[in-house]
């Protein structure tokens, strides 16, 4: 079971209390109305699945339910890092799961 | 009985509590301080299982979590039953009860055992398969049979009546295993003032030194470990955990203690104790002090009761006072077996020879050996032994280590016990559980802890040192660095003063030559549990199975609930030896959580019977109750289904409901419906991007219905949500959909729309729900309130705040039965009496209760959709009909609007919801029927889409149904059919999902 780092409560509380909210940094587009149908299931449906640093989104579901971002490592599930929405990434992989 | 193998003094055993405990029926005795395992050893009890394969008889090898063959059924009663205990690892109490798991139908005769006899030979690895596997279809039949033959025990069929707990921990240093490594790192950060956990899987703690023939500062070395123990125990922050297996190593050093608090005590927990507990802990630290497994050798019959570990035989001697047996042969490549033939020697029994492999032997253990005058035969193994149910004798002659090869004559040894010492397999399993694997270190000739990201730390035996003096000094280096990363000053210690003793190096011996290829020797047992041979795993070679994954797997090597603990390193030797690599080159399996078995109890602890799930009650629950409702889960909630009265069945209860409600009034308890609270400037905004339909004009006061969709277009949830204010507006979802709808509107709010100034909250639970429906609900609403209810004053979705049965109340005139309809909302605690009031006042016009099987035909009959019924995540709301639910003048580019205009969801074939009305009006469709356009066609028949829901209708007295049909919205008046699975096919027409009052006139009064 992970030990997640809520940035809002700062503190470490196990993974039960968090719920995870796919692939971080996904933005919606401005314009959905002029996207493709390709842009769209670009948005929609593809995502990134590293082999190693990715950076993800969960919810402090059972606690102050706040959004945060997370640096994880897939192969180790180590977490580098768990920063608030709307800010970057402080460590970054060579491959996928970067900011776009 | 007599203990015959019990010597008069010595042991860690309390000889003045003797305990009785009954073996395959029989009363045997013991002593307090016994395993289940030293007490049969006591009694000279030889055989205590039938082999897995080859159903050979097999007697005890070990002492401790490595043992393969003693696995018994424990349980004095039906509801104490316990399968897969390892004798071992079983404390022995006064009644205890066990059975042997194996040999069908007894030890002595064991029917698999003449098949294993005259077919031993024929049962290669993979016999099961290649043999049983045809015909396919009798494999069920044959595996009954192979699994009662194969002892895996059986699980109790009453209830289990003690009591199971779970701890949640958390600690600076977690140490595992309280050996001399383990617990001078515990004493060292216990000193140090960190919060310590100390678990050990035995009966005792002290680990190696238990045994040990070692003096410590002079004194034996148990005098130390009590003493250490007692001031562990006095730390106000250390916990001593003693029979607490660290079973799973997870991710950021969590990790699983199983804790046997009273296994030893009883067959059933005392009175207000629990029986086990399953701590669940979160260590900053964790310092791996598990010890180190030995190795027996591979030699032929080495399965013959009577061939052992040599640290077995040591602890049976020193730990027990139990010598299992009365002349010895060693047979060892290492100093360490020295020491079984000295404890044998010294407990006054015949030592009959130690073979060391090595040649030239010089050590202080060979001194004391030959101080003895016991024989000592080197560079010399045991390559066989003579026997059925115990060793008769053994033969031993020189051999060739490199060359795998026996080069001098075979001598015969007359003996009854075997010790053998391959070394040392340090138990690396945990050190494994988060995905490190381990490393080879020929100086050791042993795997040891890889490199981990987790803040973990080895000391002792398991970190390759053997020696006390090493586990004392790596157990205190480790506790240091830990002290030191928590900056924790580290305090002082003094090590223990050890008498200095010369050691010579270990030859890596697994497989002991045979005069015969290995495959026409006798049969040399790799792994005892699974009766894995040295032949089947070089036939597995042979065969293409090279990989030791694929050599596990083919063979079953590891495969037992000892996890491959005595046997895994000597098949790796084995299977490298046959393709001519390395053991580094061929690698381990991955070892995975548990440790050791974990009983089901522990894992569930108390969240069993009524406590397995949380259950939410409605303020009115207690009234339900009374009134005999029968109850229907939604998610957690416990809702009213229907109200019979005496002697109704289900239907005739529907039935009644749905008439009353639409002739006079009926009741619905609606409290568990979800209900958001949204407040902030910008909370009309966020409405409109996350509904499908128009907010901005709607006005405080008025209530609107609104349907939630994905980004894919599809509808997600439903509800009502009205205006309270500018600002504040209250939502409704589904009962099941609620917690996930506040998170997805968290969701856009806090990563997409940040901007916008919007608050919400639930408030599900802070009040109470109950919605009157019927033409008579305004009269009886009106008997309880001031407030002008008439049609003008208090029209259709719209509510008012007012005072019902004296106390405030929010009333929303909105309607999910087509009537006329009123949901009263009051702050919950006043539920019951405002439900109670009503009633009250209802009886004069036969107010009816009814659950949510009525609610459910009601708005059928209405055709109202139920999300998560009609929907299932692939229907947009143009396929349901509701395209009047959707504002494409929004602004904004809500939830929803992109996805639904996407290629797919425009094609006018789409599954369209639609109405079906059976030719047959007395036909109810079943839910899921598939529809065909032409039942004559061949099968598989082109399907058309399905019903989604299907009633029968009392008011309308016939069936009605809703469902999919493929383009149906054009097909009005067409007809469909539904083959069924009893072979019937029901004909039926595509008509409007709405069956009552199309035009809403019963609601709009």
């Amino acid at each position: 079971m992970l030990s997640i780092y809520c940035p809002h409560c700062a503190e470490h509380r196990d993974e039960e209390e968090f719920h995870y909210k796919g692939q971080a940094h996904i933005a919606r587009p401005v314009d959905p109305d002029n996207c493709t149908d390709e842009e769209w299931g670009n948005y929609m449906y593809f995502r990134a699945n590293p082999r190693g640093i990715h950076h993800e989104v969960w919810v402090h579901a059972l606690g102050c339910r706040k959004f945060f971002n997370v640096t994880r490592d897939t192969r180790s599930y180590q977490i580098f890092e768990s920063y608030p929405i709307g800010t970057s990434p402080a460590v970054t992989g060579e491959q996928g799961g970067q900011p776009s | 009985m007599t203990q015959l193998n019990r010597l008069s003094t010595g042991g860690r055993i309390n000889r003045s509590k003797p305990l009785r405990f009954s073996w395959r029926g029989q009363v045997y005795s013991g002593y307090e301080g016994d395993t289940l395992a030293s007490a049969l050893l006591a009694n000279g009890i030889d055989v205590v299982a039938r082999s897995f394969k080859y159903s050979r008889p097999r007697g005890i090898i070990a002492a401790g979590a490595e043992e393969p063959n003693a696995i018994v059924q424990l349980g004095a009663t039906e509801a104490t039953q316990v399968p897969n205990v390892r004798a071992t690892q079983q404390g022995l109490y006064e009644g205890l009860v066990a059975e042997p798991t194996s040999g069908w139908p007894s030890l002595e005769y064991d029917l698999m055992g003449a098949v294993g006899k005259v077919a031993g030979a024929a049962m290669p690895p993979g016999f099961y398969y290649k043999t049983f596997m045809f015909p396919e279809s009798m494999w069920m039949t044959y595996e009954k049979f192979i699994r009662r033959a194969a002892g895996l025990g059986r699980s109790p069929v009453a209830p289990d009546p003690d009591r199971y707990e779970k701890i949640h921990q958390h600690c600076d240093v977690l140490v595992v295993g309280a050996g001399p490594a383990g617990l001078m790192a515990a004493l060292t950060a216990a000193r140090g003032g960190a919060r310590v956990i100390i678990a050990d899987e035995q009966e005792e703690m002290g680990g190696s030194l238990l045994a040990s023939r070692e003096l410590l500062d002079g004194g034996p070395a148990t005098d130390w470990v009590a003493s250490v123990l007692a001031e562990l125990n006095e730390h106000p922050e250390v916990l001593v955990l003693p029979r607490a297996t660290v079973n799973g190593y997870h991710d950021h050093n969590f990790l699983t203690i199983h804790e046997r608090c009273t296994d030893h005590l009883a067959d059933r927990a005392p009175h207000t104790q629990p029986r086990q507990r399953l701590h669940r802990v979160r260590a900053q630290w964790v310092i791996l002090a598990t010890g180190a497994h030995e190795r027996p050798l591979v030699y032929g019959n080495n399965d013959v009761p009577g061939c052992m570990t040599c640290s077995a035989v040591s602890s049976y001697v020193q730990r027990y006072g139990v010598v299992p047996g009365n002349r010895l042969v060693v047979s060892t490549s290492n100093d360490g077996g020295y020491q079984a033939a000295l404890d044998w020697y010294d407990a006054g029994r015949r030592v009959v020879a130690v073979v060391d492999a090595r040649r030239q032997v010089a050590s202080t253990m060979a001194d004391a050996l030959k101080a003895r005058g016991i024989t000592l035969i080197e560079g010399s193994a045991v390559l066989n032994v003579a026997g059925s149910t115990r060793v008769q004798s053994v033969e031993v002659a020189r051999i060739d280590v490199d060359a795998h090869q026996v080069i001098g004559p075979v001598q015969t040894l007359v003996c009854d016990t075997v010790a053998t010492s391959g070394g040392w397999s340090p138990a690396v399993h945990l050190s494994c559980h988060t995905g490190s694997r381990p490393i080879w270190r020929s100086d050791i000739i042993g795997f040891v802890p890889g490199a981990t990201h987790e803040q973990r730390l080895e000391a002792g035996a398991v970190a390759g040192e053997f020696s006390t003096e090493g586990a004392f000094n790596s157990g205190f280096a480790a506790a240091q660095q830990a002290l030191q990363a928590l900056s924790i000053p580290v305090p002082q210690v003094i090590m223990p003063t050890l008498e200095s003793v010369d050691i010579m190096p270990a030859l890596a011996l697994f497989h002991v030559p045979h005069t015969l290829p290995t495959s026409r020797a006798p049969k040399q047992f790799v792994d005892y549990q699974n009766d894995v041979t040295a032949a089947g795993i070089e036939l597995s070679c042979r065969e293409g199975f090279e990989s030791i994954e694929h050599v596990k797997r083919y063979t079953a090597l590891g495969f037992g609930t000892d996890q491959g603990k005595l046997g895994n390193i000597n098949g790796m030797a084995i299977t490298a030896r046959a393709r001519g690599l390395s053991i580094p080159e061929v690698g381990t399996t991955v070892f995975r959580p548990n440790y050791t078995p974990v009983s089901f109890g522990a894992i569930v602890g108390r969240d069993c019977g009524p406590l397995f799930d949380s259950k939410r009650y409605t303020a009115m629950h207690e009234w339900h109750l009374a009134q005999a409702a029968v109850f229907e889960d939604v998610g957690q909630w416990k809702r009213p289904w229907y109200f019979p009265k005496a002697g109704e069945t289900m239907a005739q209860t529907v039935n009644r409901e749905c008439v009353a409600t639409r002739t006079s009034v009926g009741i619905l308890d609606a409290s568990t419906l979800g209900k958001i609270d949204i407040q902030g400037p910008d909370a009309r905004e966020f409405l409109g991007r996350v509904y499908t339909n128009a907010w901005a004009k709607l006005a405080p006061g008025r209530c609107r219905y609104g349907l939630m969709c994905g980004e894919d277009g599809m509808v997600f949830d439903d509800g009502v949500t009205s205006c309270l204010a500018d600002q504040h507006f209250l939502m409704t979802t589904t009962t099941g959909g609620a917690a996930g709808v506040l998170e997805w509107l968290e969701f856009y709010h806090q990563t997409e729309w940040p901007e916008l100034q919007v608050y919400m909250t639930s408030v599900t639970d802070h009040w109470a729900t109950m919605t009157i429906s019927g033409p008579n609900s305004r009269k009886l609403l009106g008997e309880l309130t001031d407030t002008d209810l008439s049609a003008e004053a208090f029209p259709f979705m719209s509510w008012q705040p007012m005072t019902v049965a004296g106390v405030p109340a929010r009333v929303f005139r909105i309607s999910f039965t087509g009537e006329l309809s009123f949901e009263i909302n009051v702050p919950a605690n006043y539920g019951l009496h405002v439900w109670e009031a009503l009633f009250e006042r209802g009886a004069a016009y036969d107010l009816t209760p009814y659950g949510t099987e009525t609610m459910h035909v009601l708005r059928a009959e209405k055709g109202f959709i139920i999300a998560g019924q009609d929907t299932d995540g692939s229907v947009h709301p143009h396929d349901l009909g509701m395209g009047w639910a959707v504002s494409n003048q929004k602004p904004f580019s809500f939830i929803g609007k992109r996805g639904m205009v996407r290629a797919d969801c425009v094609r006018p074939d789409r599954k369209q919801w639609v109405g079906i009305k059976t030719r047959d009006p007395a036909v109810v469709l079943p839910e899921g029927a598939q529809g065909v356009f032409d039942p004559n066609a061949p099968i598989p028949m082109p399907m058309v889409g399905h019903i989604t829901s299907s009633y029968w209708s009392a008011n309308l007295n016939r069936s009605i149904a809703q469902g999919f049909v493929k383009g149906g919205h054009a097909r009005m008046g067409e007809t469909v059919y539904y083959p069924l699975a009893d072979g019937s096919v029901v004909e039926a027409e595509i008509c409007s999902p709405v069956f009552l009052d199309p035009e809403g006139e019963r609601q709009h009064v």
